[in-house]
């Protein structure tokens, strides 16, 4: 179905310059709707979180939630933007059934916040700042579902259903100015600025941040120009690109298709692209055209907006630490190299590695544990390490019960497995199972005896000198102790029957 | 006197989904403008100690706490609606009008 010529990437970078730009929609987790006290709940029965205000009744008037307003305003200072002293919602008019009313309450000219930026930082630790436009509030549509057709697509679809809702959900829209200078790293920067976005939201608590859920979403704007030239081309936007895998396939194939139109001499059209993960393809959605005249105008029905300054500060008092700021903080706080850094933020347990050093744990034993088993236990069972419910005191316990030699590692792994069974404390589990490190040393001699008797050779190799050979008598023991041993033990009690001393 | 033509009226009317004759085109026109007018003198009574405004009393920050209230059931939702499936609203369907 598509027909679409592109270039490679390289030959597209050889030949222009990108200049992107993002209109990033967070989905608000507040109790109730922008305007209406109906609740704002994801996955109910579709038309029961409505009442007359979300189905655009005649007559009704919309009231500001005030949670709403107060999120909103986080996220403009998060963003490091400006918080309008006064500004006020507007009319954006367009027929379409998501939106009951005929119009979406939006903000057009008077934006709660805007000039701030977002230092973004990209896989190799370069920084590259984004500046933000504006952040404005809005509200939600409802949920079309197209029926019939092949495809379930809009296209052959006999007729839709209107599940409202979701209409009336607050967001915030937040767009940047036009990106330039990111060069081939435009995909990436594209990928990485919304997950700071997503990242931050969450962090803030203002919204769940589920991109799978459409609680954050992505429209991406590319156009191209040849290097050296100041005017910008003309741009396609590219709508809801639901992941972060998807931000970076989506710019990076908007910049071949773009290329290869350049290249053959045609304008570029200045158009809405449809992003099909399937295909990681776009296809022509509307010609930007009248459809695109608002007719904005100041919604009558709802006053002015005006933060005092006290109650920024207020709000600003109350912002966590931003994520970037956090991150070098933890890193220095543990002593992580970069290296060992960047793999626990890939694989998902800062936080959970947080909690467990603030249970007790050393910052070297908590990541051994979460990245060294828990990880791959996670990744076997095909969910979040943090999903696994892996408690922090359990990981102190058993670094603990180690650390006093009652068990050793592979024992505690054991006991971890039994732990995430339902099978109880590790205490308990170390009782039901038997697991003990054999600290009697007579079974310990006994043992040692045997293995230096079967590798006479290894033994004389240890006596003139040669420590670094114990390893084949300590697994002898091991193995003939069924693992139960205590290899520090083992060796120390070697080296003494041995006479040797290191 | 305020420049709307027969052109302005039609682009409006289509935005606004209303069918309008030749006729009505012609005349919505002439009258447009004459309103337009008639509210653009609004701006000779103010002086320039008078900020423009959207509302015209002075209040702000009208605001709800964030407690859940009421909600209609499905049945409710839909009781008004000219066709439904599955308690959701049933509509033609409508392509992105190009």
């Amino acid at each position: 179905m598509n027909t679409d010529a592109i270039l490679s990437f390289e030959e597209a970078m050889e030949k222009y310059d990108p200049v992107l730009g993002f209109e990033v929609h967070v989905e608000l987790n507040t109790k109730t709707k922008m305007f209406s006290s109906a609740p704002n709940v994801f996955g109910d029965e579709p038309n029961t979180n409505v009442n007359e205000v979300d189905l655009g009744m005649p007559g009704v008037l919309p009231v500001v939630n005030k949670a709403a307003i107060e999120s909103s305003i986080k996220i403009g200072l998060a963003l490091n933007c400006k918080i309008a002293e006064s500004c006020r919602f507007a009319r954006k008019n367009y027929f379409y059934p998501d939106t009951p009313k005929n119009f979406q309450t939006s903000q057009y000219d008077e934006p709660i916040a805007y000039d701030g930026y977002l230092d973004i930082e990209l896989s190799d630790g370069t920084v590259f700042r984004v500046e933000i436009e504006r952040a404005h509030m809005e509200e939600d549509a409802g949920k079309l579902t197209h029926m019939g057709g092949a495809t379930g697509r809009i296209q052959g679809a006999d007729f839709s259903l209107v599940d409202y809702n979701r209409a009336g959900v607050p967001l915030v829209e937040i767009v940047t100015k036009p990106i330039e200078g990111a060069g081939s790293r435009a995909p990436e920067l594209a990928k990485a600025y919304v997950a700071a976005v997503r990242e931050i939201v969450k962090n803030l608590g203002v919204s769940d941040a589920k991109m799978e859920r459409g609680n954050v979403r992505c429209d991406a704007n590319v156009s191209l120009r040849p290097h050296g030239r100041e005017r910008f081309g003309i741009r396609s936007e590219t709508k809801n690109v639901n992941s972060l895998r998807a931000v970076e396939h989506a710019v990076r194939y908007e910049i071949q298709r773009h290329a290869a139109v350049l290249d053959s001499g045609e304008p570029v059209i200045q158009e809405t692209r449809h992003w099909h993960e399937d295909t990681r393809t776009t296809t022509s959605g509307r010609a930007k055209s009248d459809a695109d005249d608002y007719r904005y105008f100041p919604e009558p029905d709802l006053v002015p907006v005006v933060p005092s300054r006290e109650w920024v500060e207020e709000l600003r008092a109350t912002l966590p630490e931003p994520p970037a700021a956090r991150r070098k903080r933890l890193q220095a706080d543990w002593g992580y190299s970069d290296l060992e850094f960047r793999d626990v933020v890939n694989a998902g347990v800062m936080d959970e590695i947080e909690e467990t050093i603030a249970a007790g744990a050393s910052a070297s034993v908590a990541r051994k544990w979460w990245m060294g088993e828990i990880v791959g236990r996670a990744k076997n069972a095909d969910v979040d390490p943090g999903q696994l419910g892996v408690q922090p005191a359990t990981i102190v316990e058993l670094a603990r019960m180690v650390e006093e030699g009652k068990i050793n590692n592979k024992m505690a792994s054991e006991v971890l497995d039994g732990v995430l069974a339902g099978e109880g404390t590790p205490a308990d589990i170390v009782e039901k199972r038997g697991l003990a490190v054999v600290s009697d040393d007579g079974p310990l001699l006994e043992a040692i005896d045997a293995a230096l008797a079967a590798q006479p050779d290894v033994a004389d190799k240890i006596r003139g000198g040669k420590v670094q050979a114990i390893g084949a008598i300590v697994g002898g023991v091991m193995k003939a102790t069924r693992g139960q041993a205590d290899a520090a033990r083992v060796r120390e009690l070697i080296l003494e029957k041995l006479g040797v001393t290191v | 006197m305020a420049a709307i033509n027969r052109d302005d009226v039609a682009h409006l009317a289509r935005l606004a989904h209303i069918e309008m004759s030749a006729q009505e085109l012609d005349r919505m026109a002439g009258e447009l403008a004459v309103i337009v007018d008639s509210v653009k003198s609004v701006s000779e009574a103010a002086g320039d100690d008078v900020p423009a405004t959207s509302h015209p009393i002075p209040l702000s920050n009208v605001f709800r706490e964030d407690v859940v209230g009421h909600t209609f059931t499905a049945e409710q939702a839909l009781s008004g609606a000219p066709d439904s499936l599955e308690f959701r609203f049933k509509v033609p369907a409508i392509l992105d009008e190009a």
